[in-house]
């Protein structure tokens, strides 16, 4: 439980000594690292030789606490797996907030407590951040948009111009949790469930995918448009095909329950600690064996090939034997969910 | 998930697939109609065709809520939401259909009306009850399915003495349409097709029961079979109707005998008869004015009724000419007929009704089937070429 009281007021973005105290009580405190001490306007980090990946993301989410996580942890996961998804080591992290007026001090302090709680999770320091306030009725709670960099290790090449017909598709647990523990807390759409989000920084077990088989193909993480979002892009950017099997693709049972009475596909809702794996088919094995030995790693599968045939188009084997395109998401199913 | 998972067994529906084949005789040709979209969501969404003989074809209804809804009674929803100011609430698909000038409900709540998704009338209700002092409008859509819940909507309203709540009916019912398809004066008979029968709609059956669509069996001399909404319902229920053709039987039979019987849920059609009455006759979309189709609220219950609360503007609404959607909508035509779709018309900027709705034909063959459906059109167009030549 937090000991602050009180709201964020307008002077705690203005510069003065109020912000410097927000700033020393709540951030510097929560995230204290090397880095972020040092003060500066910009933050100096000694970078090793090589290849390195920037990223940044936006975090809007309402709820702000969700079952499972909340914005502070959900904005350092986000950025990180980005980074991770390149097959990077994250070295450091930013923070920018923009907090609305009279948004309770004590939450601000559970979330900072949490951004640094994922950070240190991770490995990865926030060496340097932004706050500004905005009046009562401009923003929603808080924004927080977090950047990131991170070390590309020698050898490691991943993107979809790796892509190939032949290769094995992969997914690191079951599908949906996170857009379905955030929709189940929704005004007007409580449903009483224990479904938690995934949100979960997957930097540790992609650092052991990459030393496994550096060659690997590549990696994205199915957030926002869920799988078939994810699955189309690569087709299109990789001018490839892919044939799924619907039996073989991990949802929680809860969460296909949710979405058969909401009428969703499981297939369209977003995840926040997952990972699509493309690899060589000899290599399906053993990564999936590295998954497994992760917590985030739980229910991993394969799930379908690459196709060099059909380029553009993600088919499936359905539950009974037939076949269908999975397609994007048309409109918006849930906004605000990340 | 019990009660799901068994009936979207592979081994079952392998095996219900092999009996089809074997029942079907190759020398004909079977037209089944479903005439639900939910049935119709269903065969794309599983891929049951594929497990089908290539002579077993689905011929795909009108039984898509949001699609038959014309677009005149969309235009009067938005000029309820932007002129009248009420806070308009629907259910989710319906927010996207296009009106005139490809106005949706979803665009004029970026324009600033007060547009609300909810996914059921007591949300509404409640939605009417934090806003005392806004006028609440739920847009009922839908067949016999979801009337049942507009009922109570009113029923709780009046009980409540929840005056700022009303409803715009649009509820349609399910047996005048069948019988509209089968006479279908409107449509040239060169073009229709021999429908040899019927799969009935499930949910629908579980509150009319089994006993409406007799008079399919006894003056049209077609057969029905009532089926659930898994796959393997509707190709048990494929299966009956091979049956009943190859046998010469025309009966009312019933696959999801787990939750229709022949009476039905007659509280709920009492609850229903109470508030609402028949109305002469009602536009669809696709199939024209169907009399004795569609419901009204009775005039006791005025209070509830947006159409007797607010006055709404005379409406000439103008459907965009190429789009094919009525001929799809009986089972004349194919989306790949249609020279809008999957050019102009897409999920994402649908023209037409049944590009918009999850369980319109045309979103179901781009979403579920679009591989197949770009390969028949190019091959049509290429038939079409060494013809003219």
């Amino acid at each position: 439980m937090s000991r602050l009281t009180g709201n964020v007021e307008m002077a705690h973005g203005g510069g003065g000594r109020a912000m410097v105290g927000l700033i020393r009580n709540i951030f510097a405190r929560h995230f204290a690292n090397p880095l972020l001490a040092q003060g500066h306007d910009a933050t100096a980090i000694a970078v090793p030789a090589g290849r390195i990946a920037v990223t940044t993301d936006a975090h809007v989410v309402s709820p702000l606490f969700f079952a499972g996580g909340d914005i502070g942890s959900l904005a350092v996961h986000g950025t990180v797996n980005d980074l991770a998804m390149a097959g990077a080591r994250p070295l450091a992290l930013t923070a920018a907030y923009i907090i609305e007026e009279g948004f309770p001090l004590a939450d601000l302090d559970r979330i900072a407590a949490s951004m640094g709680a994922a950070a240190r999770a991770a490995g990865v320091p926030i060496a340097t951040g932004d706050t500004k306030v905005v009046e009562r009725g401009k923003g929603d709670g808080v924004f927080i948009t977090t950047s990131g960099i991170g070390l590309i290790p020698d050898g490691v090449d991943i993107g979809p111009h790796r892509l190939a017909g032949g290769m094995a598709v992969l997914i690191s647990g079951p599908i949906g949790d996170h857009g379905i523990a955030i929709l189940s807390q929704r005004q007007g759409l409580d449903f009483g469930t224990t479904i938690q989000s995934d949100s979960a920084a997957l930097c540790h077990m992609v650092a052991d995918i990459v030393a496994a088989v550096p060659g690997i193909a590549l990696l994205r993480d199915p957030t926002r448009g869920g799988l078939s979002a994810t699955l189309n892009e690569l087709a299109e950017a990789g001018r490839i095909g892919m044939m799924l099997d619907e039996r073989a693709i991990p949802v929680r049972p809860e969460v296909a329950a949710a979405c058969e009475l909401l009428g969703l596909d499981p297939l369209h809702i977003a995840n926040e600690g997952k990972l699509v794996c493309i690899c060589a088919p000899q290599d399906a094995d053993t990564l999936l064996a590295i998954m497994h030995r992760h917590p985030e790693g739980q229910g991993a599968a394969k799930i379908g090939e690459t196709t060099a045939q059909n380029p553009g188009f993600i088919r499936m084997i359905t539950a009974i034997g037939g076949t269908r395109v999975i397609d994007w998401l048309s409109g918006e199913q849930l906004p605000r969910i990340c | 998930m019990k009660y799901v998972d068994e009936f979207r067994d592979r081994a079952r529906a392998e095996s219900l697939g092999r009996a089809i084949a074997a029942a079907a005789d190759p020398a004909r040709q079977y037209n089944f109609m479903e005439f639900c979209g939910g049935h119709t969501h269903a065969i794309f969404r599983y891929g049951v065709q594929d497990l089908v003989p290539g002579n077993v074809h689905f011929v795909h209804g009108p039984g898509c809520p949001v699609c038959i809804l014309p677009m005149r009674r969309l235009d009067d929803a938005i000029e309820l939401a932007e002129a009248h100011g009420v806070i308009l609430c629907s259910y989710g698909d319906m927010l996207r259909v296009p009106g005139s000038g490809r106005k949706s409900l979803l665009k004029a709540k970026a324009d600033g009306a007060d547009v609300r998704m909810v996914y059921s009338t007591l949300d509404a209700l409640e939605i009417a009850r934090a806003h005392p002092d806004r006028e609440v409008v739920f847009l009922g859509i839908g067949f016999e399915t979801t009337t049942p819940p507009s009922a109570v909507a009113i029923a709780t309203a009046r009980a409540e003495g929840l005056r700022n709540f009303s409803l715009f009916c649009n509820h349609v019912m399910t047996p005048p349409a069948i019988r509209h398809i089968l006479e279908a004066p409107d449509i040239d008979p060169a073009q229709a097709v021999r429908l040899d029968g019927f799969l009935g709609p499930s949910h629908v059956s579980s509150v009319i029961g089994s006993r409406p669509y007799e008079f399919l069996a006894e003056r049209y001399a077609k057969p029905v079979v009532i089926a659930g909404f898994e796959p393997l319902d509707v190709m048990q229920a494929t299966l009956m109707l091979i049956h009943q053709v190859n046998e010469g039987r025309v009966n009312v039979e019933n696959q999801y005998a787990r939750v229709v019987t022949r009476e039905g849920n007659v509280k709920a059609q009492d609850l229903v008869a109470q508030i609402f009455e028949v109305r002469d006759t009602f536009e669809w979309r696709g199939l024209g004015s169907v009399p004795e189709s569609a419901l009204r609220i009775r005039p006791e219950y005025a209070a509830y009724d947006a159409e007797a609360k607010f006055q709404l503007t005379e409406k000439e609404s103008r459907e965009n000419k190429a789009c094919e959607c009525p001929a799809i909508l009986r089972g004349v035509k194919k989306p790949k007929d249609c020279k809008l779709f999957g050019k102009a018309c897409t999920p994402e900027s649908p023209m037409g009704a049944c590009m918009v709705s999850s369980e319109g034909a045309c979103a179901a063959y781009w979403t579920y089937r679009r591989m197949e459906t770009l390969a028949e059109m190019a091959a049509d167009r290429a038939a079409a070429k060494v013809a003219a030549a």
